[in-house]
């Protein structure tokens, strides 16, 4: 089994050596290309194109929620409070929630006469993600002191805490009539975003969505890469390594956390935004606990602290969870006679897959290189101390 | 004997504590001390094991706040400047027991080293602008030039820290702490589980840093050969007390200190 393994090891570096060093470049420069030309291959509204543009908006979490939980390895449970934040901050002032304000930036000719602050999608997203920023430094500043189990407590309250004030706050007033949310009834008639030359955005033609929430992932994907290879990426690691010996390095342990946890819930709170316009509403019932789960396992599906594989998690259970289970296999059992349907318990079927990938590739599908390496040594390692054993055998006798 | 160096303490002293008080609840870790390390000396700090050697040392690099008593780097407080503000100041150490970053290779780990030291905030890594990029070149160069200059080959310096031997991983621990550019440099144990070769190898290192890059030593050893060889003044604690100070032959004859290793002659 070993020898099989070392020799599998033996030929991938043997391939990898033939490549030219640019190749990783020229991969990733093809996946783009294949992911803008995309939606010329299905049709322009069709249940598969839905599914991909929601797929993609949660690789755009998953790639947040990474730099928390792969990066700086601080656990959060709670970072559905970013996705509702981020969705919030688009439904106050993209749409015409707040009746009695009249503020319109940048928006369609139709939205102009409508009553409500209209602001630009542009100005919204770097307004959510401003917002989010801002909110995970205030809950970290006094969270973030605290190590390993005790933040994901305190993140996972949090979490909690949101999604009850979501639901409440149709009864705090902010004055005039007008209350912080809308509870369960949700804010709707959300605005679609709007571009002066593009025109504005409607649901029966998903391209331009799809391009933008690809946009949006590229943005935060490129982010991401910038930041694992800088002086603050490395402080994370060290930090999530061991934290007194990055402390004494002359690493400031609070703010590097904060920069690490309010650069994910920006990017939570991006994707949120995307989300409150895509849905056309924003819901409190959609803020559940169980989201930030479902994040969380995107992230170590794809490889705990691997951008890619948080790309790939986030893909892989967009899917799933939203065109494999619900349009593909949704009438499997019934035609075995079983008498319930897929979509009833996709909860059992992604905690089976959890339990698969622990036993199978508990690194994730695409491992941090750190990750890689580190497993490949504990190989090599069993493998001298087993040699060395059997030495001492032979030596005994 | 135990007022001996802090009558009149020399006015270039690097580091200094003065009259530094640690308690854990009811528990004296340390009691009343006061040490002087001067410029560009080596001073060692013995004594047997739970003698309070490591609190003195994490509440000079700031990990520990001490009930009374405050902490001088030259003539600045550090009394309750946090650990990393510390490491700015110029101030480095090492850990008794390794604690490298495991999972980030060797020349990475001395990059770690020199994060005070450099400029590139988020924005920075963001945009990398030339500076950022140039600053990055320029850490990761030097980092490499450390850890030669402790004595690693080539061929390691992109292993990861946890695959490295125990003897190479002591020296980049010590590479990360000069890569701070420090001031006063503090190693805890650095000769642990050394044989005598490697020991002496890494006292003529001292010296060499002392020497070269002009740097102020104190270090917890517990290898009397080491101590005796390298050090120009010794400190020993005992229970949480300074039972002797001086030079290595004085404190040797001790008869507190003898009694402190030995035990008590009937």
């Amino acid at each position: 089994m070993s020898e099989l393994r070392a020799q599998l090891r033996e030929w991938r570096d043997a391939v990898q050596k033939r490549l030219p060093p640019w190749r990783s470049r020229a991969l990733a420069g093809l996946l783009i290309v294949i992911g803008i030309v995309l939606p010329f291959f299905f049709p322009p509204s069709s249940g598969f194109m839905n599914a991909t543009i929601i797929a993609v908006a949660y690789a755009v979490m998953a790639l947040g929620l990474n730099v928390v939980v792969g990066f700086a390895g601080l656990l959060d449970l709670g970072y559905v409070a970013f996705y509702a934040l981020g969705a919030y901050s688009l439904g106050w002032f993209g749409s015409g929630f707040f009746f009695k304000a009249h503020v319109h930036v940048l928006v369609s000719p139709v939205t102009r006469t409508l009553p409500g602050i209209h602001l630009n999608f542009i100005l919204l997203l770097a307004g959510a993600a401003i917002i989010c920023a801002v909110a995970g430094m205030l809950i970290g500043l006094p969270t973030l002191r605290l190590r390993g189990d005790y933040i994901a407590i305190v993140t996972l309250a949090f979490g909690e805490i949101i999604g009850v004030v979501a639901v409440n706050g149709q009864s705090v007033g902010v004055g005039g009539g007008m209350t912080l949310t809308a509870g369960n009834l949700g804010i709707s008639a959300v605005d679609q975003p709007y571009f002066p030359g593009i025109g504005l955005f409607d649901l029966l033609n998903l391209r331009p969505w799809y391009w933008l929430i690809l946009a949006i992932m590229l943005f935060v994907l490129f982010v991401n890469l910038r930041l694992r290879d800088s002086r603050l990426g490395r402080a994370w690691i060290a930090l999530r390594e061991d934290e007194i010996a990055a402390v004494s390095m002359g690493i400031p342990l609070v703010r590097t956390k904060l920069l690490a946890y309010s650069i994910g819930a920006a990017f939570g709170g991006m994707s949120g935004a995307f989300f409150g316009t895509y849905y056309t509403e924003v819901n409190a019932g959609q803020f559940q606990f169980g989201f930030s789960i479902f994040i969380l396992a995107m992230v170590i599906i794809g490889g705990l602290g691997s951008i890619w594989g948080a790309v790939v998690g986030g893909l892989a259970l967009g899917y799933i969870n939203n065109y494999l289970i619900p349009d593909v296999l949704n009438g499997l059992p019934g035609k075995f006679g079983l008498n319930f349907q897929l979509t009833q318990v996709e909860f059992g079927i992604f905690g089976f897959l959890l339990v698969i990938m622990m036993l199978l590739r508990p690194q994730g599908l695409i491992p941090e290189r750190r990750r890689r390496l580190e497993l490949t040594a504990k190989i090599a390692a069993e493998d001298s101390q087993l040699m060395e054993a059997q030495g001492t055998i032979g030596g005994s006798t | 004997m135990n007022s001996a160096g802090t009558s009149a303490p020399p006015a270039s002293a690097a580091l200094r504590a003065v009259h530094v008080t640690k308690k854990f609840g009811g528990l004296d870790a340390l009691k009343d001390i006061s040490i002087d390390v001067p410029q560009s000396s080596i001073v060692s700090l013995i004594g047997p094991n739970g003698a309070g050697k490591t609190t003195l040392f994490n509440m000079l690099t700031g990990l520990y706040r001490p009930t009374e008593g405050s902490i001088l780097l030259g003539e600045r407080d550090i009394t309750r400047a946090r650990a990393d503000v510390i490491t700015g100041y110029g101030v480095a150490r090492t850990f008794q027991n390794i604690r490298l970053f495991g999972a980030m290779t060797a020349t990475e780990n001395v990059m770690i080293g020199h994060h005070a030291r450099m400029r590139a905030g988020l924005f920075g890594a963001i945009l990398r602008p030339p500076w950022v990029r140039r600053e990055e070149r320029e850490t990761r160069a030097r980092a490499r030039e450390l850890l030669a200059y402790v004595g690693l080959h080539e061929s390691v310096f992109d292993r990861l820290a946890s695959q490295l031997s125990y003897g190479d991983q002591r020296r980049v621990e010590i590479a990360r702490a000069l890569a701070s550019q420090p001031e006063v440099l503090l190693l805890d144990e650095p000769t642990a589980g050394m044989n005598p070769r490697e020991s002496h190898a890494l006292t003529e290192f001292m010296r060499k840093l002392r020497d070269e890059l002009e740097l102020t030593i104190l270090l917890i050893e517990h290898d009397m050969k080491v101590v005796m060889d390298v050090s120009e003044r010794v400190t020993v604690l005992d229970y949480g007390e300074k039972i002797a100070e001086g030079e290595p032959a004085e404190v040797r004859t001790n008869p507190r200190v003898i009694e402190a290793y030995l035990g008590r002659q009937e």
